[in-house]
């Protein structure tokens, strides 16, 4: 059956399927660096003392987390422009949903880290005079941002996998870009396979490096 | 801009109709797909708990490539590429033969790539166990297979409850998915609705009212199921 | 130097400390023993505020514990702890270790820190483990530095939560020696312990603990004399025997 397939087409399609898969990494990175910083924020409500703040962090996570990532990008894809009040392209809105969706998991991913560190080491802290901001400086969140960061890098693969979603709204990412050359030259499965192997490549050199990672750290 | 609500839409037919009946789908389509992830996933963990490196190596060759590969890229595989890769009858019978084969291909798209998740959770679990629990089984004239059956899937099960919960979560947010090869689920209804109506905020406020309320259903129920089964003394892994 | 009045605590319908009292004097070492659950490590927290209670009062130089105009980490750097379960900081060197709250609460700079943080730990034997981290050592090793990080903030006084009952038996005496010569030095101490060795050679008081309240509250002497009540009677018997 190989012989029927035309990998030519690949090759010939490799500066269009470079330019998706430069906005799937575009789209990776800031909804990374966006949702990080929602998600330390969220962290810290969720974490505080004040009743009604960590109540209202705990809402958001548990709202963005029992929604279906495609539902929440077709929120953002269309409430977006009436917020801003004019129309502001597919990418700023997806770009909104994805970082408003996975600063929730963020937000879990630092709770459970700072909770992971022993209560004891906070009272050690404590009982050395430490004040409440000193304590989390210098003892609690060094030691939970080594317990989290293996856990945020696994997180970043699965949102790097999930940008493909943008596929619901048309956003010429890799998938996209692969899928308009399949459907052009009715190469469905030179081009699909060309994709899977690709994410694959990537996503498992990254979480390999992880893991080396990881045991580097754990010594 | 301005938005015209109209949450009279919600209770128009036939729109009301099409979002019970995405709903209707969407349950479906988790719950059969989480059918195969459960026991295929509890097959694979275990495996890559075993003595034999072959099947460790074959377990761990399945979770890499299904946790590596976007879910929406193996939804288009299983569905445009797994019908031609096969004899050409095969084939045919996949594409045509079978009833509703887009709903079958998701499931056993959801089904294969949750296994994956699930495989992983299960070998935490029995992981966690501790290695005297293992030699105490085996100290006691067990087999192999009765030290799984009576002493290490009893344990680990209870424990991994949370996060198994939410990994079906996971399958019934992820049956989503379907509408990119034609099931008219929950989400793929209410799209329908903005495309005929132009109410879509008021469809997906319907929709995403309609998740947080099974999602809440589930946990709810899990949490009882984790009280009755819980081994006083034992405490569960926490779920991520 | 101590004082705790009519301390009373709960946990939701769980009274775990029982209308609690005693004084312990500058210069003093008290060791508080008893069973299991009996509320030592709870009554111990209350002096330095790491555990907040319901009833009484406890003042450390006069100053009130539970009040909240009370400036607790002021107060919590004058008195030295050490735990159960050591509680270095795993993430940075054993010298690092020792001069953090010097720095950050005591203000000194980081050549005097590191002074004093070196002298302690040739004092506690441990000199060339400074660069070392806390996971590199063993467990007598790491208590040793618990010691020397709460003596580097000079304090006024010192608790201690069972400091060698986590560790294998022939690490124990490493560690008591230390608390030893502590208490020849004329050290403030409140120690939880099950080392009667150690109440027998420097405590001045011993308090016994049960279901939350002080069953006894007596010099060492008469402890290990018999006057005692019958429950201490019975805990010694169970751990001298064992
Ligand atoms: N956070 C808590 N919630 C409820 N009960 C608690 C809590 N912390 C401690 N307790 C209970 O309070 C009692 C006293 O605890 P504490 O740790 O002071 O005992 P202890 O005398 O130090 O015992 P041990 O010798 O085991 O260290 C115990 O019965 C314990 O179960
Ligand atoms: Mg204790």
């Amino acid at each position: 059956m190989l012989e029927n397939f035309d990998f030519q087409v690949v090759i010939d399609a490799i500066p269009f399927l470079w330019e998706g898969l430069k906005l799937t990494f575009l789209l990776t990175f800031l909804a990374i660096a966006g949702g990080l910083i929602l998600g330390v924020l969220l962290a810290l409500a969720r974490l505080s003392h004040i009743k009604p703040l960590s109540f209202l962090a705990a809402s958001y996570v548990n709202f963005f987390r029992s929604m279906p990532l495609i539902l929440v990008i077709f929120w953002f894809y269309f409430l977006v422009p009436y917020i801003v009040g004019r129309p502001v392209g597919g990418f700023y809105s997806v770009l909104v949903a994805f970082t408003l969706f996975e600063a929730a998991y963020y937000c879990e991913i630092m709770r459970a880290g700072i909770q992971s560190v022993r209560k004891g080491q906070a009272q050690a802290g404590q009982a050395l005079g430490l004040t409440y901001k000193q304590n989390m400086q210098y003892v609690v969140l060094p030691q939970a941002f080594r317990n989290m960061t293996p856990i945020l890098l696994t997180q970043a693969v699965i949102l790097f996998q999930d940008t493909s979603l943008v596929y619901v709204v048309g956003l010429h990412d890799f998938l996209v870009n692969a899928e308009i050359i399949a459907s052009r030259d009715n190469r469905l499965i030179e081009l699909f396979s060309t994709v899977a192997v690709v994410y694959f490549v990537l996503c498992l050199s990254f979480s390999l490096s992880i893991r080396t990672l990881q045991r580097k750290f754990s010594v | 801009m301005n938005y015209n609500w109209n949450w009279g839409i919600l209770i128009t037919e036939p729109y009301m109709g099409w979002i019970f009946s995405g709903l209707g789908w969407t349950l479906l389509v988790a719950i059969s797909a989480w059918v195969i992830a459960f026991t295929l996933g509890s097959v694979i963990g275990i495996m890559r708990t075993l003595d034999q490196p072959i099947l460790r190596a074959i377990g761990a060759t399945y979770v890499e490539i299904f946790r590596n590969i976007p879910l929406l890229v193996q939804m288009f595989l299983w569905y445009f590429i797994f019908p031609e890769l096969l004899p050409e009858e095969a084939g045919l019978w996949v594409k045509r033969g079978i009833p509703m084969p887009e709903f079958w291909t998701a499931v056993i798209c959801l089904g294969t790539y949750t296994a994956s998740r699930v495989a992983e959770q299960v070998r935490a679990g029995i992981n966690a166990i501790s290695q005297g629990q293992r030699q105490a089984a085996r100290a006691i004239g067990l087999s192999p297979a009765q030290v799984y059956r009576y002493v290490l899937l009893p344990i680990s099960y209870r424990t991994i409850i949370p996060p198994m919960t939410s990994e079906f979560l996971g399958i019934f947010k992820n049956s989503s998915l379907a509408l990119t090869i034609g099931v008219l689920e929950l989400t793929a209804q209410t799209r329908q609705i903005e495309e005929y109506t132009f109410q879509g905020f008021e469809a997906f406020t319907a929709a995403t009212i309609l998740y947080i309320i099974v999602t809440f259903i589930v946990m709810f129920f899990m949490a009882r199921v984790e009280k009755k089964v819980s081994i006083p003394g034992v405490t569960s892994i926490g779920a991520k | 130097m101590i004082e705790m009045k009519n301390v009373s605590k709960w946990y939701g319908d769980f009274h775990v400390l029982n209308n609690c009292s005693t004084v312990v004097e500058k210069g003093e070492v008290v060791v508080v023993c008893g069973p299991s659950g009996s509320g030592k490590s709870t009554l111990i927290k209350c002096v330095n505020g790491l555990e907040p209670f319901q009833e009484g009062t406890v003042t450390f130089d006069g100053i009130s514990v539970g009040e909240s105009k009370t400036n607790l980490t002021k107060l919590r750097s004058r008195i030295g702890m050490v735990f159960q379960n050591f509680e270095l900081f795993p993430h940075i060197s054993v010298i690092k270790n020792i001069r953090l709250a010097q720095e950050k609460v005591l203000g000194r700079s980081e050549e005097e820190a590191k002074k004093r943080g070196m002298e302690l730990l040739e004092r506690v034997g441990l000199a060339e483990q400074a660069l070392k981290y806390p996971g590199q050592l063993s467990g007598g090793q790491q208590q040793r530095v618990a010691i020397a990080r709460g003596l580097a903030m000079d304090p006024d006084a010192m608790l201690f939560d069972e400091p060698t009952s986590a560790l294998d038996p022939e690490m124990i005496n490493e560690v008591l020696d230390v608390m030893v010569e502590l208490a020849q030095e004329g050290m403030t101490m409140m120690v939880v312990t099950h080392e009667m060795g150690f109440a027998k050679k420097v405590a001045n008081r011993v308090i016994f603990m049960d279901e939350g309240r002080i069953e006894e509250d007596c010099s060492k002497d008469a402890f290990f004399g018999d006057t005692r009540g019958e429950r201490a009677q019975l805990f010694l018997s169970k751990i001298l025997n064992h």
